[in-house]
């Protein structure tokens, strides 16, 4: 009995200090540093020609994302920082606008209470939003809305905003291009979109569709993912299941088409030309290297976070865009959604996320 | 679910009423002969009720890969393109189909575990560190599969010593776990460098890709586990009766322990496969595996509340669930209608499951008399 009680407790002292040992070498694990700082930003640097980098007036920024849960999100909030930061007369206060509307609404009015001179927003819902737009334009603080629009135009003072209807025109403008260069007159076009509940989702859809059908072409398959790697490659191993031949293939999301390529990698299948969507890094390297079916990614870039900070500084300090004639920053700016080729690449990588 | 308040009344009041006969031996299959007499319903019918209900799910296999026959002719009239397709779905199903072995048996135990998503996106990021990828594939699966046991233990911890009941303590898990996924990959997608991981999804065996391989061993170890040894009895025993299983002289609360331990090792091993499949992990993948595992357990004919089901039941779940979403795919049907349609097999499946075979052939025995 003594002889047994004693063999327990070695053995749990032995299993308690290999879980200790497993515990700090997983410590150690979760260390990510040799991953490099890759903002998108417009160094505020230049000579006296660039009026508008010169130091003016404090400006006092306050801006709210949603919390990140892929990496375009996380692209944009890490922008906008980055931005402010190189800006010495930007002071940036940011919130994180958790997990619905109802929290962003209430981290806005922490935000408010900071008096901002300016407020940098990009809602979980504009419509839902538009009323805390309002109140602060009412209230003397200018709205730049990022990407997501309020309905009300009395919300904003400006809004930047990425074109998802140009996302897939420019796709579609590329795979028809390439079809007539390859002279396949009906081919198999396959989509994977994002989460297909989303109003961007079946915008960008009905720009592919819309401009595919104006050249006689249509979709045949389309099987949605949810922006994440793992759905990607599910989605992908069933559409390339469904056509034993495709010719190309539109997804809308270069972070799902991660999984996107996998799976035609897992699959043995090359034959069709992919087109991306939103322009990662990897997916532009991916493009610039020519070894997998990815040949083009359409952008919807993150860099917008950076420019939005940027005009907050200048209507912060009643300054417009220096090489515009009008003397404030326009009301409405929509980003074109450009098509990134092997040719291109190197020129956009910096805009990569 | 009762297990946490083993001092329930209804639990108090069984001792007396059915006599001290250890649990772990009659849940297992080997009643004894005084006790087949008191008892019409001996185990011997239980383990013939499951394996109708699991000739039911083949059924329905059957039925489903017959519409897609019958939708996709040209597709099926390849036999190259059909044995591809059964690979495809057994592949859809791999993943979801271990993290449903651990599943199984949480719930036979009494348990439910809401936490094996979020644990498998945990173990994923973690094992794709630049820090962990140093360590070599080795150190990637070594990583994955502490990480995960250690968080299923903690799990266990909090339910059998903690007391919290089983929903919430996996509940608050599934919060902490992707938040803490969340904040190490710092919301990035992390690619995983090697080769050998990225190579489980792609290579094959003798024409079989690996992660059905895999599935299949995990099954078949399940299978093994739950059915041919004392670890298996115990579980059936304290999902049946958490009191009775305590009076027989199991320590319930380390075997409840274990079971969530055992849940969370299915989740380092599914991490593992899906980082694979990937060749990338990032904080938001297995989103809503717990949902799909519990269905497909329910479906397999598991008891929510504990203290039945079958491995072989569970797995015809999954597959079952990967061929719906294989059908809609190669017929380009919404994933709206796909939701629908797997919302109805759910509730048909269990209705079906509680359904009584043997209670039809009694019924009809003893009209004949």
């Amino acid at each position: 009995m003594i002889q047994s009680s004693r063999d327990l407790s070695r053995r749990r002292l032995l299993l308690g200090g290999a879980a200790l040992g497993a515990g700090t070498l997983l410590t150690a694990c979760t260390s990510n540093e040799s991953k490099a700082p890759d903002a998108q930003i417009k160094p505020a640097e230049g000579g006296a020609s660039a009026g508008n980098a010169a130091p003016g007036a404090k400006v006092v920024i306050g801006f709210s994302a949603p919390a990140a849960d892929h990496g375009w999100i996380g692209a944009i909030t890490s922008n906008a920082k980055a931005q402010a930061a190189a800006y010495s007369d930007v002071e940036f206060k940011s919130v994180e606008a958790g997990a619905d509307a109802a929290a962003q609404r209430a981290a806005l009015s922490t935000l408010i209470a900071q008096k901002p001179n300016v407020i940098v927003l990009l809602p979980h819902d504009g419509k839902e939003l538009n009323a805390f737009g309002l109140e602060a334009m009412a209230a003397g603080i200018p709205v730049v809305n990022l990407d997501r629009a309020f309905p009300d135009a009395r919300a904003y003072r400006t809004q930047i905003k990425g074109d998802n209807y140009g996302m897939g025109v420019a796709a579609a403008t590329y795979i028809i291009a390439q079809m007539k260069a390859k002279g396949v007159s009906s081919p198999i076009i396959g989509e994977i979109p994002g989460i297909d509940s989303l109003e961007l989702t079946q915008e960008r859809s009905k720009g592919f569709a819309d401009t595919l059908s104006a050249a006689g072409f249509t979709v045949q398959r389309r099987v949605p993912a949810e922006f994440t790697v793992d759905t990607g490659q599910r989605a992908a191993s069933q559409l390339l299941q469904a056509v034993p031949r495709m010719d190309a293939l539109w997804n809308h999301d270069d972070d799902q088409g991660i999984g996107v390529l996998a799976a035609a990698n897992q699959a043995g299948r090359t034959e069709f030309v992919m087109v991306g969507g939103a322009g990662s890094k990897k997916a532009m390297e991916d493009i610039q290297a020519d070894k997998s079916p990815l040949k083009a990614t359409v952008t919807y870039s993150p860099s917008m976070a950076s420019s939005a900070i940027s005009l907050a500084r200048l209507i912060g300090q009643g300054k417009g865009m220096a090489d515009l004639v009008e003397l404030q920053v326009p009301k409405e700016i929509v980003l074109a959604s450009e098509t990134i080729t092997k040719e291109n690449a190197s020129t956009y990588l910096k805009l990569g996320f | 679910m009762t297990l946490s308040d083993g001092t329930g009344t209804a639990a108090a009041g069984l001792p007396a009423q059915s006599p001290p006969v250890d649990p772990a031996q009659t849940a297992a299959g080997h009643p004894r002969p005084d006790d087949l007499k008191g008892r019409r319903a001996s185990r011997g019918g239980e383990a013939g009720e499951s394996v109708k209900r699991n000739l039911v799910l083949v059924a329905v296999l059957v039925a489903l890969i017959a519409i897609g026959a019958v939708t996709q002719p040209q597709l099926y009239s390849n036999s190259t393109w059909v044995w591809n397709n059964i690979l495809s779905i057994l592949q859809l199903a791999s993943v979801i189909g271990v993290v449903t072995v651990g599943m199984t048996f949480v719930i036979i135990g009494g348990g439910i575990d809401l936490s094996v998503g979020a644990i498998v996106a945990l173990a994923g990021v973690w094992a794709t560190t630049v820090a962990t990828q140093s360590y070599g594939a080795g150190g990637m699966v070594f990583t994955a599969i502490t990480v995960a046991v250690a968080v299923g233990l903690i799990n266990g911890l909090l339910i059998s010593y903690g007391k919290l009941v089983p929903f919430i303590a996996t509940l608050a898990m599934l919060v902490a776990a992707r938040g803490l996924a969340a904040e190490i990959s710092d919301k990035q997608t992390q690619m995983s460098e090697s080769s050998l991981i990225n190579g489980i999804a792609a290579d094959k065996l003798l024409g079989i890709p690996l992660l059905v391989y895999i599935l299949a061993v995990v099954a078949a170890v399940g299978w093994v586990l739950l059915n041919r040894t004392t670890f298996g009895r115990r579980t059936v025993a304290v999902g049946g009766n958490v009191e009775a299983a305590r009076l027989a002289g199991i320590n319930v609360k380390r075997h409840t322990m274990l079971l969530y331990g055992l849940s969370g090792l299915c989740c380092g091993i599914a991490a593992i496969m899906l980082t694979s499949q990937g060749t990338s992990a990032q904080a938001a993948m297995a989103n809503l595996y717990e949902l799909d595992a519990i269905a497909a357990a329910i479906i397999g004919g598991t008891l929510l509340s504990g203290g039945r089901g079958t491995i072989v039941g569970s797995l015809l779940g999954v597959i079952i669930f990967a061929t719906i979403t294989n059908l809609f795919a190669i017929n380009g049907l919404s994933t709206e209608a796909q939701n629908m349609v797997k919302g109805g097999i759910i509730i048909a499946a269990v209705l079906v499951q509680q359904f009584r075979f043997k209670a039809v052939s009694q019924f009809l025995s003893r009209n004949k008399t």
